[in-house]
């Protein structure tokens, strides 16, 4: 049996978890399903339809929301009852922190990122490395495997099964396990705009932009387009822009439809974050930057002039 | 308030990455050296803890002896001293890595009041060294810190998520993980850079272990090298793409 732990936000399910069910269900037809917190009960349904039988339920007084050491806690009391094959989960923040508690509380290895997995003795998986541009071939030497599933390496599939059942288990928690949860939570730094994460088109832009009042014709530009302004990392350490707007490994991930990259020649970290984006364009002066080997349209040039001639010859076109 | 940073030597790779001919590691010979991004971050929240609240800033890393390189440039933002745990070079896994740390720290003189890491290196990225250290030191451990304050023996932490911010706090001694954001991390002074030479850098030798998780070989992703249709030079290049986000549906 392999279980798999569904992450959720009060209730509210990470549909990453549903890709690592369905890793799961190619590794084996048996597939189980825990969360964390009382409010867990409510995915029965949605599990079921991906494939989970069963779905266990950790409920304590003292798991209100998020708390990452009493999943692990959790996870290790029921694996300990349950014995399964191997642990799944998605390869988010939270799905590689209580995984990586679970292995620290049984001192067995954990498998981050996995976009195969061959279960057997040792185990096999295939692993990202270096923000996905490197791929681990590697063993994993336990009886129970730990992993988490990395994001978009596999899309999440129905089997039309049956709502699972719901088995509740209280976990041993030790007064150690809740002393990290979160306390409360704030909606953010929304100003009513568009956020990098929900926008359709994103101007982004690099070094050659060579300043913070450069950014303007970006925004400009970004505006028109009904979209929003991101930039690199180079741009936010030289507090040109907020860390809010920055795209890559180490700042946000993006998917917009349109993606124009300029004065940004593309260190793997920003191409990691930006790589999925439907359409990449992409306006440099080097011909060679790395970063057109993403794109799909380039224009060699001085993003300086070409930006705003570009605004100019939409608002012509928008009439 | 005594703090220590842990931190990974790590290849500054650009664009492109080449593999050895063993297919088992990066070929670093054209390749400088540095640490992981997030870990600057840890740096420089520790030389300001330590300049707010007076103490100590230790650095830890393990790695071949050229690691000294990355301890001597941060001890120059203005940590006190460092501890180097020498390896042959190879790549350990992270549980032999965390037992390696968890061993020189619980050795170390000084009682760490707070632990930072980095939230993920910029090579394996494995996300669970620092939860295995916080298990074998029995200390709370709150990750992928974006602000942090340290008050009357708490360290306030939030973290940033996709609708929102999160607020956590754990009593100390404590452990973090910071990600980039988290501050602005200054470049060192000269002086800076002639008192690093100077510091203290305590080597310690560890055998390796039997890796649990064990690297057998890396390969290069798959490049989605979509060869990027060039529209042209500078601005009379400019009504051929408003024809394409026309075309795409972007206005």
């Amino acid at each position: 049996m392999i279980l798999v732990l569904i992450d959720h936000d009060r209730g509210e399910i990470d549909p990453l978890s549903l890709r690592a069910l369905t890793a799961a269900r190619k590794l084996s037809h048996e597939v189980e399903a825990v969360a964390i917190g009382s409010e867990g009960a409510s995915l029965a349904g949605i599990v079921g339809e991906y494939g989970a039988t069963a779905l266990h339920v950790a409920t304590h007084s003292s798991i209100i929301d998020y708390t990452p050491m009493a999943s692990g806690r959790a996870l290790k009391d029921l694996v300990e009852k349950l014995k399964p094959a191997a642990v799944l989960a998605a390869g988010s923040p939270r799905g590689n922190e209580q995984l990586a508690h679970l292995s620290a509380f049984l001192d067995i290895p954990m498998a981050a990122e996995c976009s195969e997995i061959t279960l057997g003795s040792p185990h096999h998986v295939l692993r990202a490395r270096w923000a996905g541009n490197l791929i681990e071939s590697a063993f994993v030497h336990s009886d129970l495997l730990v992993a988490t599933i990395l994001g978009f390496s596999i899309e999440a599939q129905t089997t039309g099964g049956e709502p699972a059942t719901v088995v509740s288990f209280e976990p041993s928690l030790h007064p150690a396990d809740t002393v990290v949860r979160i306390l409360s939570r704030d909606s953010g730094e929304s100003k009513g705009g568009v956020t990098l994460n929900d926008a359709k088109v994103i101007v982004s832009g690099g070094r050659g932009v060579g300043g913070a009042e450069g950014f303007g014709k970006l925004e400009e530009l970004a505006e028109l387009l009904g979209g929003t302004v991101g930039c690199s990392r180079v741009v936010t350490s030289s507090g040109w822009r907020p860390h809010a707007e920055q795209v890559g490994q180490t700042g946000t991930k993006v998917a917009p439809d349109l993606y124009i990259a300029a004065g940004i020649s593309g260190a793997m970290q920003h191409i990691a974050g930006m790589k999925n984006s439907k359409t990449i364009v992409v306006i440099n002066t080097d011909p060679e930057a790395p970063i057109l080997r993403y794109a799909d349209y380039a224009i060699i040039g001085d993003l300086h002039q070409i930006i705003p001639a570009l605004t100019s010859a939409i608002r012509q076109a928008k009439g | 308030m005594d703090v220590l940073v842990c931190l990974k030597r790590v290849p500054l790779a650009g664009g492109t990455l080449i593999l050895t001919p063993d297919s088992r590691d990066i070929e670093t010979k054209h390749l400088g050296f540095g640490i992981s991004p997030h870990e600057e971050n840890a740096v420089e929240a520790g030389v300001q803890l330590v300049e707010q609240m007076n103490g100590t800033l230790t650095l830890l890393t393990l790695g071949p002896s050229d690691a000294e390189e990355q301890l001597r440039s941060q001890l120059a933002i203005g940590a006190t001293r460092a501890v180097l745990i020498e390896t042959d070079g190879q790549e350990w896994d992270p549980q032999g890595t965390a037992a390696a740390l968890v061993e020189a720290i619980n050795a170390d003189e000084t009682n760490f009041d707070l632990i930072i890491f980095g939230a993920e290196s910029a090579d394996s990225a494995g996300y669970q060294i620092h939860i295995r250290v916080a298990h074998a030191l029995n200390r709370p451990i709150i990750t992928n810190v974006k602000s942090m304050k340290v008050e009357n023996g708490v360290v306030s932490c939030e973290r940033v998520v996709a609708n929102g911010r999160e607020h956590y706090e754990a009593p100390l001694p404590a452990i973090v993980t910071v990600r980039d954001g988290l501050n602005i991390p200054r470049y060192p002074s000269v002086p800076g850079r002639m008192q690093a030479r100077k510091k203290f850098v305590d080597l310690k030798k560890a055998d390796p272990r039997t890796p649990k998780l064990e690297k057998v070989t890396l390969a290069l992703a798959p490049s989605k090298d979509k060869g990027a249709e060039i529209l042209g030079k500078g601005t009379e290049a400019v009504p051929a793409l408003v024809e394409v986000l026309k075309q795409i549906g972007a206005f």
